[in-house]
């Protein structure tokens, strides 16, 4: 019992060991950044901002530069707006236009800001038996891909790109639902992929995720550059008269870091040194309905 | 199969290396699963003992409660502990969602009752008879339960062990309260997820060989301990 006692006490102190060295290479290095009021701010982002490593890059800068410390969940665009909703975000960094106007006019949502875009493209097998490669417009792919009956992979996950990929079967005019051919995973971007190249299946991906992943798939690029597949991403603070405990100082910050000249063009040069062509285009400014034209 | 060869050589080379993400990461586990075991030992233990030594109305309801929560699916517990723990919930005004101890507190719903219900089933196994030779000799009440789980010292380290095991490999807990975030919340497995997220497999598969590897050192430590103590034949 004793011995017991002992081995409890010394799991205890090396976890309290653990906890000292954890703290220490995990205290900011900046040189001085300030010191905000609140510094503890919610980004509710996508999953492609994550798996692409943007943010790697630009939250670091964010919080070097302001003093903020970034919690960042990166969940579908869905459950990010959802978060937002709920007053347990900040910032939000999203991807689903659509959903976004209603999210802003319903008055969850202030100061939504154009930030970035690249484009979804269509992937699938080198052998595509539903012989899209080459159409010209991603509802004419759609149409024949559910002609052929080929496999096709949906996120179903009420992401960004889920969303987008709705709209354009709406297009399409074929409701896919509970065809046998159209399946869904309930999983990110990366995932997704993963599964459509093992099932040599099609399916709509970011064109950033799909670079940053390619390695380790088998599909290639079959549709793009159709406008119905440009991706824009903007970013907005949750209104903060939904709850007294948002960081509208922290989230307004957040909005006009993104937007800045010296974040853009790290966004309009990132994935350059890693893919041999940037991942985003930066838009910041810009009039959205040119994009993608 | 290379990619196996291809975390096992980045595995190498990240330990080798002292890759201080890696080590951060690594370190942020042990810490947060070795508290959550700690107070689910200190909570599980006494708790198991009361359960398995007393008798009062309700009891049986309490056991196959706590034999319930052995199974709780980690993502369900995260959920819950998510709800009580947002801003706008319950317990929001403490402040700690995403944080380390809100991953600690979702542990100890995990671990708590596994530990509990393995303490129960250590000290009822015990031979009936032991008790009453033991307040023959005059034992008082707590030399009594200190001797029953003197003698239940290899399952109590078993129901340690499992409730380690059952919080370091967790992962829907810890996604869900932690977020997984960069430099605070990211553990071995939250860690291992989003690499394979990302498409890669290599340092997903390195990271999972090093949550391997520690929770084999942890465990051996636990089982030296266990075994030297084993009565001799």
């Amino acid at each position: 019992m004793k011995k017991l006692a002992v081995l409890i006490a010394l799991f205890g102190i090396l976890s309290m060991a653990c906890a000292g060295i954890a703290a220490g290479p995990g205290a900011p290095s900046a040189a001085n950044p300030p010191k905000p009021a609140n510094p503890d701010l919610i980004l509710a982002t996508t999953t492609s901002t994550q798996d692409s490593g943007l943010l790697d890059v630009i939250i670091p800068m964010f919080e070097q530069q302001t003093g903020y410390k970034v919690k960042t969940i990166a969940v579908g665009t869905g459950a990010a707006m959802t978060m937002g909703e709920r007053g347990e975000a900040d910032v939000l960094l999203v991807h689903a236009p659509d959903s976004e106007v209603k999210f802003v006019k319903d008055g969850h949502g202030i100061n939504r800001q154009l930030v970035m875009h690249n484009d979804f493209i269509i992937v699938g097998p080198a052998a595509d038996s539903a012989k899209i490669k080459g159409v010209k417009t991603a509802k004419e792919a759609l149409q024949k891909i559910a002609g052929a009956k080929a496999v096709f992979i949906s996120r179903g996950d009420n992401s960004g790109t889920e969303q987008l990929e709705k709209k354009i079967w709406k297009l399409t005019g074929i409701d896919p639902a509970n065809q046998s051919w159209y399946q869904q995973t309930g999983q990110g971007m990366g995932a997704t992929l993963n599964v459509a190249s093992d099932k040599a299946a099609y399916t709509i991906s970011d064109r950033a995720t799909y670079l940053a992943t390619k390695s380790r798939t088998s599909l290639d690029i079959l549709v793009e550059g159709d406008k119905d597949l440009v991706n824009i991403y903007h970013v907005m603070q949750v209104n903060p008269q939904k709850s007294a405990k948002i960081n509208a100082d922290g989230a307004k910050a957040f909005v006009d870091f993104m937007v800045s000249k010296s974040t853009q063009d790290t966004v309009a040069k990132f994935g350059v040194d890693k893919f041999g062509q940037a991942l985003f285009f930066a838009d910041a400014g810009k009039d959205e309905t040119k994009l993608g034209q | 199969m290379d990619l196996i060869w291809e975390g096992i050589s980045q595995a190498f080379w990240l330990l080798i290396r002292g890759d201080p993400e890696v080590v951060r990461v690594t370190l942020l586990t042990l810490q947060v699963s070795g508290s959550a075991t700690l107070l689910s030992v200190l909570i599980g233990i006494p708790l198991g003992t009361v359960l398995a030594l007393t008798r009062f109305p309700g009891r049986s309801l309490a056991i196959s409660l706590v034999n319930t929560g052995m199974g709780l699916p980690p993502v369900v517990v995260g959920l819950f502990v998510a709800v009580m723990l947002w801003r706008n919930g319950p317990f929001g005004f403490f402040g700690i969602m995403y944080s380390p101890l809100a991953m600690v507190i979702a542990q100890v719903v995990i671990a708590g009752p596994l530990v509990t219900g393995l303490t129960t089933a250590a000290i009822q196994q015990l031979p009936p008879m032991l008790r009453l030779q033991i307040e023959a000799l005059g034992a008082s009440r707590w030399q009594m339960v200190l001797l029953l789980m003197r003698e239940a010292k290899l399952p109590l380290l078993a129901a340690l062990i499992a409730g380690f095991g059952g919080v370091v490999s967790e992962i829907g807990a810890s996604m869900m309260v932690g977020g997984n975030i960069l430099g605070q919340t990211r553990v071995l497995t939250t860690a291992t997820a989003m690499e394979v997220s990302k498409g890669n497999f290599g340092l997903a598969m390195a990271l999972g060989i090093i949550l391997l590897v520690v929770a084999y050192l942890v465990n051996l430590v636990f089982t030296m301990a266990q075994q030297r103590g084993r009565p001799q034949p």
